[in-house]
């Protein structure tokens, strides 16, 4: 497998299957863990970042849960493919700028990676659609108690894992929710329910946009403590609190529903003609169409298309997904003429390929 | 542009801060970034603000944050200005070096001070004794106050023992 395979193919989080498909996009757990007595790699020198990434390679490329990973040495990565991999989720924007003495081992599927040398020396993630936190949970603590056995961590008694920074010290564990959410944006409740979250805790961040203006409509919900509770702690009540973000999400859907049933199917209706229509397409209309649509699937508004399409669509759509698949860079102009072709071809190949299945 | 509190006034204070590691910008009023506690006049990073090390500190026990601005991590050297102005310390051992002034930080912070966590298998012996010297180190304050010199005595040596113990496992893995 090599970077080039990512490109066409599903992400982990946006599955291409119909699985994944409601309000919950997906789930993630990561892991912050530092070696023993050496330096965060913020604060070590150049020198010393290659020797810890050189100490850590022989560990990642034989963990057994990782399958043989890729890996991705920064030194060598291209600013297209670092793009690419942020656009994945499987970066971070401070890896992706990142020069040698840092990385990522991936496994084939892209459901669990370790990035080396970001803010920690290791941090490991998992990915999983729908709401499954305990199943990220499970694959993510199996990759830390193999690496564990070869690697000294950083860790006291009192206050747990040591990190880089002190807010994620303790279990180093951060577990977020990706929340598709139009209903709540569109009744206007989700400044309340980003209100509500900062008090119990939670920190809610747009995907793609700040605040409850995020295009595509696509929230991340996730803990910001880390000490103090134990793992399963954690993991338990963000998913009681994404399981009560759901219900009201489901909750303003049926009253918008209900009470202008005309608007809702109105902006659906739109959203297809300018996606299967348009010629010009910038990155924030096409996710914010592509969210009405994936709205109007979810509401049995739409029968052409499933969820399977937009989801992919949302990820190739994006600037470095665009730009590989032309083979070349474009300027933010022609990206928008590429995106717009690419939208109205793969809605039309996937329109077809239903109505062939359907006619059997 | 729009101030983000306020959605009136214009923005003219631009704060910029790393969150796990993404860049964020804030666009303040002056108004309320002064509600909101941000020195607009003042040369005071954002991070001083969220980690509580602004000026509140040294006004009131200057001598204090004099000598605590000196201090550096004996192992990696980070300053304590370096903390300041990262919001990242340089090695694991900033946490023992910088304690006092972590110690309110992480109490804000998080749910608690005492990790509840999974813990590495190499450091569970550890973990293990650093709760028996507690526990043993609470008995011994309590027979010091009812004067039982005896009692106290033993416990004083259990505690010792243990430590080494405990220290002899730690060197041979």
């Amino acid at each position: 497998m090599n970077l080039h395979d990512l490109v066409n193919r599903p992400t982990a989080w946006l599955p291409g299957a119909g699985e994944g498909g409601g309000i919950v996009v997906s789930s993630r757990i990561r892991l912050a863990r530092n070696l023993k007595d050496t330096a965060f790699p913020g604060w070590a020198g150049e020198d010393e970042c290659a020797h810890i990434w050189r100490r850590l390679v022989p560990t990642l490329r034989e963990a057994p849960a990782l399958e043989k990973p890729l890996q991705v040495d920064m030194g060598d990565c291209s600013a297209l493919d670092r793009h690419i991999l942020f656009e994945r989720h499987l970066i971070s924007r401070e890896l992706a700028e990142r020069k040698a003495g840092g990385g990522l081992f991936l496994r084939g599927d892209e459901g669990l990676s370790v990035m080396v040398n970001e803010e920690d020396h290791l941090r490991l993630q998992a990915l999983r659609p729908d709401l499954d936190l305990s199943g990220a949970w499970r694959e993510v603590n199996q990759l830390d108690g193999e690496l564990e056995r070869d690697l000294d961590f950083a860790f006291s008694p009192q206050l747990g894992y040591l990190t880089a920074c002190p807010t994620n010290v303790g279990t180093g564990l951060r577990a977020s929710v990706m929340l598709h959410v139009p209903g709540l944006v569109l009744v206007k409740e989700m400044t309340a329910v980003v209100k509500g979250m900062a008090k119990i805790g939670l920190a809610v961040r747009g995907l793609w946009g700040e605040g409850s203006e995020a295009s595509g409509h696509l929230f991340q919900v996730s803990n910001q403590m880390t000490l103090g509770e134990a793992e399963a702690e954690i993991i338990g009540n963000l998913e009681q609190i994404v399981t009560e973000i759901v219900e009201h999400e489901q909750n303003a859907r049926w009253r918008l529903f209900e009470q202008n049933e005309a608007y809702l199917r109105d902006r659906v209706g739109r959203a297809i003609g300018l996606l299967t229509h348009a010629h010009v397409l910038n990155s924030k209309e096409a996710l914010d169409l592509l969210s009405d649509l994936r709205l109007g699937i979810d509401m049995n508004m739409v029968e052409q298309w499933n969820h399977q399409v937009v989801n992919q669509l949302l990820l190739q759509t994006q600037p470095g997904h665009l730009q590989k698949q032309q083979g070349r860079r474009l300027k933010p102009g022609e990206r928008d003429v590429a995106r717009a072709d690419m939208v109205r071809e793969q809605l039309r190949q996937s329109k077809e390929k239903r109505s062939g299945n359907s006619d059997e | 542009m729009k101030c983000e509190l306020c959605q009136e006034l214009e923005a003219t204070i631009h704060l910029t801060q790393v969150v796990d590691g993404a860049v964020q910008k804030v666009h303040l009023c002056e108004g309320c970034a002064a509600k909101s506690g941000f020195d607009v006049h003042g040369p005071m990073s954002i991070t001083d603000i969220l980690l509580g090390l602004g000026g509140q500190e040294s006004a009131k026990s200057a001598p204090k944050a004099v000598k605590s601005r000196e201090r550096s991590c004996p192992r990696c050297h980070l300053r304590r200005a370096d903390f300041k102005k990262t919001g990242r310390l340089g090695c694991p051992s900033c946490y023992e070096a910088f304690e006092d002034e972590l110690e309110p930080l992480l109490r804000a912070m998080h749910r608690g001070d005492q990790h509840r966590g999974k813990v590495p298998a190499n450091e569970q012996e550890r973990v293990r004794a650093t709760a028996e010297v507690e526990a043993l180190q609470a008995q011994l304050a309590e027979a010091v106050r009812e004067e039982r010199y005896e009692d106290a005595a033993r416990l004083r040596d259990a505690i010792q023992t243990t430590r080494q113990t405990a220290a002899s496992q730690q060197e041979t893995p």
